[in-house]
């Protein structure tokens, strides 16, 4: 919904040097086509030594702001040869902010007045999708609730105030949790000190509604099962782009496929501008199939159609549909190749077990006790992700373990992984995720029944609740989403309290001309916020109840960072090499 | 408006001079006189009050000709920080892709093309009405030498978010400079209370920075993190130890060990560690780890030395792979499985020894001991960890993992049928050892447990499975004679 074009428009030419990280979002809003447009004549990424040649008189670094990417960037200016002619200028792109602690950094290194221009580069929100934004902001959940450092979360009060200045101010303001709370608070103080911000945009939301991430720690802990949340949770979709083992993307196969060298792993980009893709990406696994076969079917009698096609009018206007048919087949053929890759993995006996286990703690069986497949995964040193994460499941299903079995599962994980994953595990407990319970009580179950988090009969052909994106349990937070909007948090006061961090509404007044005049029938427009990361499995059960016939509600989602339960471990794990400086 | 403006341009001198040094001169000398002196002045950044030399631009322009200042409007028409900020709003529609005209303008003027035309229209308005005027705009220096007196911790604060640079030198009590921290921690933007912390380290003695930190959690854990980062280490550990009061700050000296390349220090660094008031729990685990780099340094030497004289025949025929230096303990306890099996329980590489001296419970020794002397293909090694004795001197097979395990595990050694259908055999759920039966083909088995199931048409049907002419053919073919004369 929002567009956006590099800032970095120097009519000289220059070269760009890429923070790795940020090539993928920036990817997303500018092509190398349109830089080319704005002189940029090369592009490299940052790593240390001598910055390569090229005869360009301007080089940009485009970097996050941290420490050790300045250490590399000082490592490339001192390298630089200071007696060639002309001598090149260097300038600093700070995304999205520029630091003090940085510059301080830099100028220590005495490298500081290298630069001619040191700027920022406001990159908060970043288009994903039609209906998706993200801040990509990879650790914001740990830095909030880890380090108490909540810069994130006044990038994303930033970003909000960008939004509601393009698209309106939003009347409503909900919101769960701590965070969301802060995030509330400054954009109403953002508010009051611009006064003249006032603007005059006709509102398109209705309601904003901020959640924090640890509100419901569950659900990116549970595997997720929709197609494009699985091809997350196996392969890791960056920037909506995935990679996948090229085996089965022979070149013989049409499509793209036949480029690529088989050792390569195969790139595709995966938005809801392919056809096909939008069609299944938030179908649940099991139903993926029947469509792709369905489409086959289509795809090969529509080319079966040229045999009737007898007069040249006819062949003519089959020739013209050819493009598109070539490229629905390509787009089938590929998706074929990643469900076959798929089905491979969820029709093992390991991912069974595992789902088994996931699915018994979301249901509530079991909780308090160690867990026999647990202990096996440690036993045969399955990958430590996976133990945290259906150990961290266990906790909050249990709201925290016994003590007993939390020591059990400690000691285990500790002389199996090596003991300076205390640290991993301190993290862990420190977020939540990972606790005794201390209360003697364990709140779960009625969160679950108030909630009907656990659905017994789930329909995953043709859903008909959110619940099938899990295949049985319904997002917490989806479901917070969906009470919010029918009959509202009054009805479950109860368990709200039971959640952490306070929930609250406020409102943001409109001049009286802008005031909406709801036609009747007319969806309202929620703009969901997820402070610490949303999975793709809770954006296609947004997405679900978008499209009820009598849902009422349109979602559009904003996140500090797309994440699945993998990812959100990896950001709150120690990093355990030693730093490279 | 035109203040702030002014101001901004503030800032670029400040920073531009440096520069213009900086590039002009680039003998190494003078480089480093020069950030020995940003080393220890941050008051340089922070500084409004620019030094007393001629302004001159990073092009080495003095300040305030004409072509210097056509390319300072020209930036500051396009974009100010300020601009950009205020209005809070970039976006869309309105990136300026840059047009091309202005490219007779420096760099400067293209680099801010951010600048969100409609939003901030007025700005954008005056600000383009100004271009013709530039030279006449320039304020006399003094006026802007002091306006920035009178702001309000909050008002700094806020001018510091908007990515702005302002004195704090002018915060002299210490209530002042609490109050402005207390105002940046309200703010939650990391960079400006991480600006603030900097200051106040430089300008107040350290006990007296630690005990107000004590109280201000948020704060205090911006100023670990910077230390972290910047790596001054020894502040570090002292602010660590005077400030015990959450669990998750003492585990981060605990961290340190990590930055630890050689062992010795480490091992010596993890005994430091025991002694700090850690968590009871916590205190065991490091406890353990200390023990156990300790033995591995041990039985590291001791290996090494067996490995190169080559006199031991293990060593000779598995060579290591890795040093067993900082590996988990399980992985510790497999190698120990492996290379030093029979040793007597005095000694530290002994498994024995370790087993007890960690408390390794029984399962987890089972497997380890299993996994690695199947590996080793000692089948009686095997047999004997499951052996035990009753005190009437019978023998008895126990396995406290479980016999399907044990068979897997064996299997995956690629263990003989003999070796595997003697633990298949002692599975106890008769479905489960019907299934490992028939996986791993131990026909001997499959048929006993369909004899004593008395299950004629699977046996019958079995028999198709095995070889023609077979003992195992011959076997089915008897018991089910037997069975028709019953």
């Amino acid at each position: 919904r929002r567009d956006a074009r590099p800032s970095a428009s120097l009519c000289l030419p220059q070269a760009i040097v890429w923070d790795e990280y940020l090539t993928g979002p920036f990817g997303l809003i500018a092509q190398y086509s349109l830089l080319k447009e704005h002189e940029v004549e090369k592009m490299f990424t940052l790593k240390p030594g001598r910055l390569p040649q090229a005869d360009v008189k301007n080089i940009i670094f485009f970097v996050r702001p941290k420490l050790e990417l300045m250490d590399i960037i000082t490592d490339n200016v001192l390298r630089e040869d200071r007696g060639r002619s002309p001598q090149r200028d260097f300038h600093i792109l700070f995304v999205p902010r520029r630091s003090l602690l940085c510059e301080q950094w830099l100028k220590e290194q005495g490298v500081l007045g290298s630069f001619i221009h040191r700027e920022q580069y406001s990159l908060d929100l970043i288009p994903f999708d039609g209906d998706l934004l993200s801040m990509e902001s990879e650790s914001a959940f740990k830095e909030c609730y880890l380090e108490s450092d909540q810069t994130s979360l006044y990038h994303a009060a930033k970003g909000l105030m960008t939004l509601q200045a393009l698209y309106g101010t939003i009347p409503q303001i909900f919101g769960k949790g701590e965070c969301a709370r802060h995030v509330a608070n400054m954009m109403i103080r953002m508010k009051r000190e611009f006064p003249g911000s006032q603007n005059s945009v006709f509102p398109v939301f209705d309601t904003l509604l901020l959640l924090d991430r640890n509100v419901d720690l569950l659900t990116p802990l549970a595997t997720q099962l929709t197609y494009e949340g699985l091809i997350d949770e196996i392969y890791g979709i960056q920037n909506t782009y995935v990679k996948l083992p090229p085996e089965k993307f022979a070149p013989k196969k049409q499509g793209e496929g036949g480029k690529d060298l088989p050792t390569e792993p195969k790139k595709l980009q995966l938005n809801s501008a392919e056809e096909l893709y939008a069609e299944i990406r938030d179908k649940n696994f099991n139903a993926v199939g029947s469509v792709l076969s369905k489409k086959a079917k289509i795809i090969s009698a529509a080319f079966e159609e040229r045999h009737h096609a007898k007069t040249v009018g006819e062949i003519k206007q089959f020739v013209s549909q050819l493009p598109h048919m070539q490229a629905a087949r390509s787009s089938l053929a590929n998706h074929t190749s990643i469900a076959e890759l798929i089905k491979d993995i969820t029709t093992s006996e390991d991912f069974f077990d595992n789902l088994t286990v996931e699915q018994e703690f979301m249901s509530g069986i079991d909780t308090d006790k160690a867990n026999n497949y647990i202990e096996d995964c440690i036993a045969q040193k399955h990958p430590l992700i996976k133990i945290l994460r259906l150990v961290c499941l266990q906790s909050v299903c249990n709201s925290g373990l016994k003590q007993k079995v939390l020591d059990h599962y400690k000691r285990e994980i500790l002389q199996t992984y090596g003991y300076e994953h205390i640290l991993t595990l301190n993290n862990l407990e420190k977020a939540g995720l990972l606790k005794p319970q201390t209360s003697g009580r364990n709140n779960y179950p009625t969160i679950r029944k108030t909630l009907r988090l656990w659905m017994d009969d789930v329909n995953e052909q043709n859903p008909n609740d959110i619940s099938y994106v899990y295949s049985g349990y319904a997002p917490l937070s989806v479901r917070l989403a969906q009470l919010l909007a029918r009959p509202g948090w009054r009805s479950i006061e109860e368990v709200l309290k039971m959640l952490p961090g306070p929930h609250f509404e406020e409102r943001q007044q409109l001049p009286t001309g802008l005031q909406k005049k709801r036609q009747h029938g007319e969806n309202r427009v929620t703009l969901v916020f997820f402070l610490g990361g949303v999975t793709y499995a809770e954006i296609a059960a947004l997405r679900f109840l978008s499209q009820m016939e009598d849902g009422g509600t349109e979602y559009v989602i904003a996140t500090t960072k797309l994440i699945n339960g993998t990812s959100w471990i990896k950001s709150l794990m120690e990093k355990l090499e030693p730093a490279p400086f | 408006m035109s203040r702030a403006r002014a101001d901004e341009e503030e800032y670029w001198h400040s920073s531009k001079f440096r520069a213009f040094t900086f590039d002009d001169e680039d003998d190494e000398l003078s480089q480093l006189k020069e950030s020995k002196r940003a080393v220890n002045s941050l008051r340089d950044i922070v500084d409004d009050d620019d030094d007393d030399l001629e302004r001159v631009s990073w092009s080495g322009e003095p300040v305030g000709s004409i072509s210097w200042s056509i390319k300072e409007t020209a930036s500051s028409s396009t974009g100010s920080l300020e601009s950009r900020d205020s209005s809070l709003q970039k976006g869309s529609s309105s990136y300026a892709a840059f047009p091309k005209q202005v490219s007779s303008y420096s760099l400067s003027s293209l680099f801010k093309g951010e600048l969100p035309h409609t939003q901030c229209g007025q700005m954008a308005l005056s600000d383009t009405g100004v271009k013709n005027y530039a030279p006449e705009l320039r304020r006399p220096k003094a006026e802007y030498k002091d306006y920035s007196s009178d702001w309000s911790p909050k008002d700094t604060v806020r001018r510091m978010q908007r990515g702005k640079v302002c004195s704090l030198e002018r915060f002299r009590s210490l209530q002042d400079k609490l109050v402005l921290l207390d105002e940046a921690v309200a703010g939650h933007d990391g960079n400006v209370i991480t600006a603030v912390l900097i200051f106040l380290k430089r300008t107040l003695r350290r006990e007296i920075l630690f005990r107000e930190l004590e109280v201000r959690q948020v704060a205090l854990c911006h100023l670990i993190h910077f230390l972290k980062e910047t790596g001054e280490q020894k502040l570090l550990l002292d602010l660590l130890r005077l400030c015990f009061f959450s669990l998750s700050l003492q585990l981060s000296q605990y961290r340190e060990h990590l930055n630890i390349q050689d062992v010795e220090k480490r091992r010596e660094f993890l005994k430091g560690c025991i002694g700090l008031p850690f968590s009871a729990e916590d205190i065991s685990h490091i406890q353990d780890h200390y023990t156990l780099l300790e033995r591995q340094i041990i039985i590291e030497a001791n290996d090494r030395h067996l490995e190169t004289a080559g006199q031991s025949e293990i060593f000779r025929k598995y060579p290591r792979k890795a040093s067993i230096l900082n590996m988990p303990l399980v992985t510790t306890l497999f190698y120990s499985c492996f290379y030093h099996y029979t040793e007597a329980e005095g000694t530290f590489s002994s498994p024995t020894n370790l087993k007890k001296t960690f408390k390794i419970p029984d399962k987890q020794y089972v497997l380890t001991a299993l996994a690695a002397r199947a590996k080793l293909r000692a089948w009686e090694d095997v047999d004997a960890l499951f052996t035990t004795k009753n005190w009437l001197g019978y023998t008895k097979k126990k396995a406290p993992i479980g016999f399907h395990r044990v068979v897997e595990i064996l299997q995956r050694n690629n263990a003989p049928v003999q070796v595997l259908q003697e633990y298949v055999r002692l599975v106890e759920d008769v479905e489960t050892r019907l299934n490992l039966a028939t996986k791993y083909k131990c026909h001997d088995v499959v048929i006993d447990t369909y004899r004593d199931l008395k299950d004629r048409i699977q046996l019958m049907a079995y028999k198709c499975k095995v070889e023609r002419g077979s003992a195992e053919e011959e076997k089915i073919n008897s018991i089910l004679n037997n069975m028709v004369r019953n």
